[in-house]
């Protein structure tokens, strides 16, 4: 346990100070400057709900990925294909439809899309052993490039003095919010549905076996006779398809329109990544590890201007976290691995 | 001659199991000293708190009279003490020089493999280990790994050695070696603990026996004091009636269950490891298949139970075509396995008792429902084969990790008979054992054939084999060098086949 103080104290020292030399600005103050804009007024309690949101959907997609030792980072460019998915629909598809008919199709049609971009890396992992970190890496920039060439290229809005908008969406096609807020509560309860019985899946089903057992051992997976490419596929569709629903949710939700990349995600699909550890991928915890990192979100929009720090303090910030988390978490699994290894 | 470790009144225990209960144990420098006991007793988790992997909840350590608190195996292997484990403890993708320096000192900053691979080099030529410095340790077989396993331990220049059941997967050739070897240390003073379940090996290497039961010590013997029955009067409180050639059923049916063709197979180093080998196995035989590690054994295995395609050939079950169809489908034939390398391949260590039960068959009824899987018929059916094939165990939700050697593959071995299998396919299923459990499981066999089952069992004991099979084939160079009749054969001739001698067929 000291030894765990020890690593997270001899991370987190410095980076606070680090932080301090480099802005210039009292970490105390930093944090508290976080925390209250994040927690500490209605506004921004529902600022850091609404940015939860594509958090708890990605991650929980992801926990059963990592839960397999599929090692998916794509969930970003996931999340920007479920947006284009959700886009066609309500633009081009059945822009007309009633509300219940065209949000239900949206919503299908982001997690096709977002399930089919987490294909890519299945199908070349499956067939030609090829590494999904890397294809599922690459894929996210295809995506952003793909969306971003979208909303410069045929899908520009000739309504909107030439920024790279795409239309309007219908009426039909927002999601509707919160009182004056920004919570588009459909998603937020799609996405509470979703971990529990997500949870329920990875603790009760077959696929949740199937997974804890590729997860935890190859060759007993083999040798217990587990069609391993079919899950490896499943648990890719299953988690581009969490993935693509909070694209869905940020275009249809928050902006009504598709943006460049950068405007509808700010690295949701890798924070979710670090969700997903920190609620070591189990999806009722990543509920509130979303919370929190939402509320960070938040926070570093504030201080950026607030206290004129540069954006990247957050993920500076981020990181630390991670890593202080991590520390513990990573000791807590040595101790399991120690119990592991000497049992014989 | 004096007292190198005293361990005195050590308890550990784990939930409401009591692994150590005051066990007083002493190591006299210069000696071999063997631990014994049945399956669960207590041994590995003493030389675990020797070498620092748990520590006890009462007792007291002395190295040379002088109390010490060894708190990791890093401690122990400065106070001298290197542990080879019951298990593989090597990284599958490393090579031996580097599994080997892993964590050994003194090797010098820059290019420490070098000076490994030349200690390596002097080591087997002193002692006639054969070893190949530059192989992967995922490409050799089981036996081939446990003397990485020793080399690494001798590498570290210990003066205590403890050694967790090393010989369980040595043929009778390279325990010889092996215990050639500990004579050779013995005289250069250094102290060895010999854990192994095989009385014989004891009563010829051994100086002094320690015997524990139900986790208490129960008595540390002199080896000219003892013989055979005394040890096992000891360590059980039964008798044990020791293997004998008689009383086995004799008939075997005409309908053949198992058949193979003319089948090759590649080895994962893509050389020809079976090279077209046939035979068939018929309704209720055992069928017995000898040899030394490393001729092919591991590989025909993995091709009759669908892990690894065959380059030639055709394997039938029941008369039906399944060459390379995959375990699923072999599995589905009725075809269980009981896999040469439990831990790493046989369970999933760090899930529960219960879901290692339902591993083979937890797609079908009555554990799954299409979708879900029922949870209480499992931890049910967890329960009934703890109970029945007396599994040691805290309880059916720990971790299969948790459980001791012999029990973990009482579980495997459990399992797979609950598919009511047509064909057992058994990779030396009594290593490792003790000889209360060995007894059960060739009971279990013996039930299987005389039910109408057929069972390919593949051991390096030939005494096991003699006593089990109604034929015995011998694998030599990837080929059967012979297949003999196991009335009409002796030790000596089955021997002479191992090492190449003989017919081909
Ligand atoms: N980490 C653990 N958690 C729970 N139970 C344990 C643990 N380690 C050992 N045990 C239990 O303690 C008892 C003694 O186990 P141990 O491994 O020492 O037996 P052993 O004498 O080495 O047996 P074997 O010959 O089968 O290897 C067993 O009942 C085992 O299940
Ligand atoms: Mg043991």
């Amino acid at each position: 346990m000291s030894k765990n103080i020890w690593v997270s104290f001899s991370v987190i020292v410095p980076g606070v100070l680090a932080i301090y030399l480099i802005s210039g600005v009292r970490p105390d103050i930093i944090f508290k400057s976080i925390i209250v804009s994040a927690f500490g007024s209605i506004y921004g309690i529902t600022e850091t709900l609404t940015k939860s949101i594509p958090l708890m959907l990605c991650g929980i997609g992801l926990s059963a990925a990592f839960k397999s030792s599929i090692w998916n980072i794509g969930a970003e460019g996931q999340l920007l294909m479920g947006a284009v998915g959700a886009t066609w629909i309500a633009l081009y598809v059945i822009p007309n439809a009633p509300r219940l008919i065209l949000l239900t199709v949206m919503f299908l049609s982001g997690a096709i899309f977002g399930a089919l971009w987490a294909f890519v890396p299945a199908i070349l992992k499956i067939k030609f052993n090829l590494n999904e970190i890397i294809i599922s890496l690459m894929m996210n920039y295809i995506a952003i490039e793909f969306v971003n060439y979208l909303v410069y290229g045929p899908w520009r809005s000739p309504f909107e003095w030439g920024f790279p908008y795409s239309t309007k969406f219908p009426l039909n096609a927002q999601i509707p919010r919160f009182l004056d807020t920004r919570i588009h509560y459909p998603t937020l309860l799609l996405a509470l549905f979703l971990a529990v019985f997500v949870h329920i899946l990875l603790k009760r089903s077959k696929l949740g076996y199937e997974i804890k057992v590729i997860g935890e051992n190859m060759e007993a997976a083999k040798y217990a006779g587990l069609n391993i490419s079919r899950i490896i596929v499943v648990i890719l569709l299953l988690s581009g398809g969490l993935a693509g629903l909070a694209g869905v949710g940020e275009v249809a939700g928050i902006h009504h329109r598709l943006r460049v990349a950068s405007g509808i995600s700010p690295g949701y699909g890798y924070t979710a990544i670090i969700v997903a550890w920190l609620g070591k991928l189990n999806p009722l915890l990543i509920i509130p590890v979303s919370l929190l990192f939402g509320g960070l979100l938040v926070g570093g929009d504030s201080i950026q201007v607030s206290l004129g720090l540069p954006g990247a303090t957050i993920n500076f910030i981020n990181g630390l976290v991670l890593i202080f988390v991590m520390a513990q978490g990573f000791s807590n699994n040595r101790i399991f691995i120690k119990k592991g290894r000497n049992r014989v | 001659m004096g007292k190198v470790i005293q361990m005195k009144g050590i308890v550990k225990s784990f939930g409401n199991i009591i692994a150590n209960n005051r066990v007083d144990f002493d190591l006299r420098e210069g000696e071999i000293h063997g631990l014994l006991g049945e399956n669960g007793a207590g041994k590995t988790t003493l030389m675990n708190i020797l070498y620092g992997l748990y520590s006890p909840d009462a007792g007291e350590i002395y190295i040379d009279g002088n109390r010490v608190d060894i708190k990791s195996p890093s401690d122990a292997i400065n106070f001298g003490i290197s542990m080879v484990h019951q298990n593989f403890k090597l990284i599958q993708s490393h090579t031996v020089v580097e599994n080997v320096a892993l964590g050994l000192k003194g090797t010098g900053f820059f290019f420490p493999a070098r000076t490994v691979e030349r200690r390596i080099r002097e080591f087997s030529q002193k002692y006639g280990f054969k070893i190949d410095p530059h192989t992967p340790v995922w490409q050799l077989s089981a036996g081939e790994k446990q003397r990485v396993e020793i080399v690494k331990a001798f590498c570290r220049n210990a003066k205590v050695f403890i050694l967790d059941e090393p010989t369980s997967m040595l043929t009778p050739a390279e325990t010889g070696e092996l215990f050639k070897l500990l004579r050779l240390l013995r005289v250069e003073g250094k102290s060895i603990i010999l854990i192994t379940h095989k009385l014989d090996e004891v009563l010829e290497v051994c100086d002094r026996i320690t015997v524990l039961r139900g986790g208490k010590k129960i008595k540390t013997v002199d080896i000219n004091e003892v013989n055979k029955k005394d040890l096992a009067s000891m360590m059980f409180d039964q008798e044990i009636s020791f293997l004998g050639r008689e009383n086995r059923m004799r008939k075997v049916d005409k309908d053949i269950i198992l058949e193979i063709k003319n089948i090759s197979v590649l080895s994962d180093k893509n050389l020809l490891a079976v090279k077209d080998v046939s035979f068939n196995i018929h309704r209720g035989e055992i069928f017995g298949i000898a040899g030394v590690a490393g001729n092919g054994q591991k590989e025909l295995v993995e091709a009759i139970t669908g892990l690894r395609r065959t380059v030639n050939g055709n394997i039938y079950i029941l008369g039906r075509d399944v060459t390379n169809v995959g375990p699923r489908e072999i599995l589905d034939k009725g075809v269980a396995h009981v896999p040469e390398e439990r831990i790493r391949m046989g369970v999933v260590p760090s899930m529960s008792l219960e879901e290692n039960f339902i591993l083979r068959s937890y797609n079908k009824e009555p554990f799954s429902d299409g979708l879900f899987l029922r949870y209480d018929v499992i931890s049910n059916h967890a329960k009934e084969l703890i109970s029945r094939y007396k599994i040691s165990a805290l309880d059916e939700k720990s971790p299969a990790i948790t459980l001791s050697g012999g029990n973990i593959q009482k579980l495997i071995l459990a399992r797979e008979l609950t598919i009511s299998p047509v064909l057992i396919v058994a990779s030396h299923p009594t290593q490792g054992l003790d000889m209360k459990s060995i007894q059960q499981i060739h009971e279990l066999l013996l039930k299987q054939k005389e039910d109408g089952c057929a069972v390919l069992l593949i051991s390096e004991d030939i005494q096991e084999l003699l006593s089990l099979s109604d034929r015995i084939a011998v694998m030599f160079d990837g080929r059967i060098s012979g297949i003999r009749n196991t009335d009409e054969t002796t030790i000596e001739e089955i021997g002479m086949l191992m090492v190449g001698g003989g017919d081909r067929v």
